[in-house]
């Protein structure tokens, strides 16, 4: 965009008294997507033995679709605290990049408005809010405490629903939901590669990273694998990207 | 409707470790910037453990390799990924899984 586009559009931003409703609207969009992928945590969560209040202290602090499907699926199979983390730490890295992509809007605000605006930031608030910087110079606090919000919300009564729903089966594999966890990872593995055009790398990458952790973890029982295979396939990921 | 400490202890570390990478470049990258290198490690993250993790699941059971001709997973996988290549819905693609290995263990 240039210079002067940007000085027009920037007249009609910031300010605005309406904002956090128009925050709140520009989230529908993406309402479906929170509810249904909430409802199919709550259920995940619920049939891995999580009772109601757990489910609902997850999604309230943790907030996070494929952190809470492995929280489920590692606390069922009984791992580590410490390889829950580790594995869930990896998982949500990616946030540094949403968050380093905003923070260019957000310029104005003091570091702890800035943690406000970051602490519920997800992948759908990211498409949204990055989508509405590309017409302004800056972005609106309270439309962004809107977009978050009621986000958040949905997520938070999508997991408590899907968890009450969850009490009722009683037989998850029955309705192949030990596949919802692994079915979720290719989901996202396939939707991160074709969302950016170095498929070839990508794919490299990816295959790098399933050897090292399949490698791994036979020798090494546990959750170790994903996290080796993740430092290093990253890294040679990045030496290849810089050499060519 | 309990909270086990165990599972508190699980949480609020998970909460912990997802909170700080969502605000901190918020809160410090309008003063510093991150190095190039970060960066483009940092791309690679999402790709590397999400493969990882599918690696895991489809190919180790019980600490040992899955034999490749009785994997059903395995097989439920491909039109897992055609879906998802096809629609680029990650709901669809859960769904699209589930039915597919419900259908597999009913046939095989």
């Amino acid at each position: 965009m240039s210079q002067e586009e940007l000085r027009v559009k920037s007249f009609s931003s910031p300010g605005d008294q309406g904002s956090f409703v128009q925050g709140v609207k520009d989230c529908i969009p993406t309402l479906l997507g929170y509810l249904s992928i909430g409802f199919a945590a709550g259920v995940l969560e619920k049939t891995a033995g999580l009772s109601i209040m757990e489910i609902t202290l997850l999604s309230v602090l943790l907030y996070a679709g494929s952190a809470q499907f492995i929280a489920a699926g590692m606390i069922a199979a009984g791992s580590s605290a410490t390889a829950i983390v580790i594995t869930i730490f990896f998982v949500n890295l990616r946030h540094i990049l949403l968050s380093a992509a905003l923070s260019p809007y957000f310029r104005h605000l003091t570091a702890f408005k800035n943690m406000l605006v970051g602490s519920l930031l997800t992948d759908e608030t990211f498409g949204v809010a990055i989508n509405e910087a590309a017409k302004k110079k800056q972005l609106n606090e309270k439309w962004m405490h809107g977009l978050n919000l009621t986000a958040y919300l949905n997520w938070i009564f999508a997991n408590i629903a899907g968890a009450y729903f969850g009490q009722w089966i009683s037989n998850p594999e029955k309705l192949g939901l030990d596949f919802a966890l692994p079915a979720m990872f290719i989901g996202l593995l396939v939707l991160a590669i074709v969302s950016r055009k170095k498929i070839r790398l990508d794919v490299i990458v990816a295959i790098c990273a399933v050897v090292i952790a399949v490698g791994v973890t036979i020798v090494y029982p546990g959750n170790m694998g994903v996290i080796i295979a993740t430092v290093v396939a990253s890294t040679i990921g990045m030496v290849i990207d810089k050499w060519k | 409707m309990e909270v086990r400490w165990d599972v508190f202890l699980i949480i609020v570390g998970s909460a912990l470790v997802t909170f700080l990478p969502r605000v901190v470049p918020l809160m410090v990258l309008s003063r510093m910037e991150l190095p190039e290198w970060g960066i483009r490690w940092l791309n690679y993250v999402p790709i590397s453990v999400m493969a990882a993790l599918v690696g895991q699941e489809l190919f180790v059971n019980d600490g040992q390799l899955t034999s490749l001709w009785t994997n059903v997973e395995l097989l439920a996988a491909i039109p897992t990924v055609l879906v998802a290549i096809k629609t680029r819905s990650l709901l669809g693609t859960v769904v699209a899984g589930m039915i597919s290995i419900m259908i597999l263990r009913y046939l095989l």
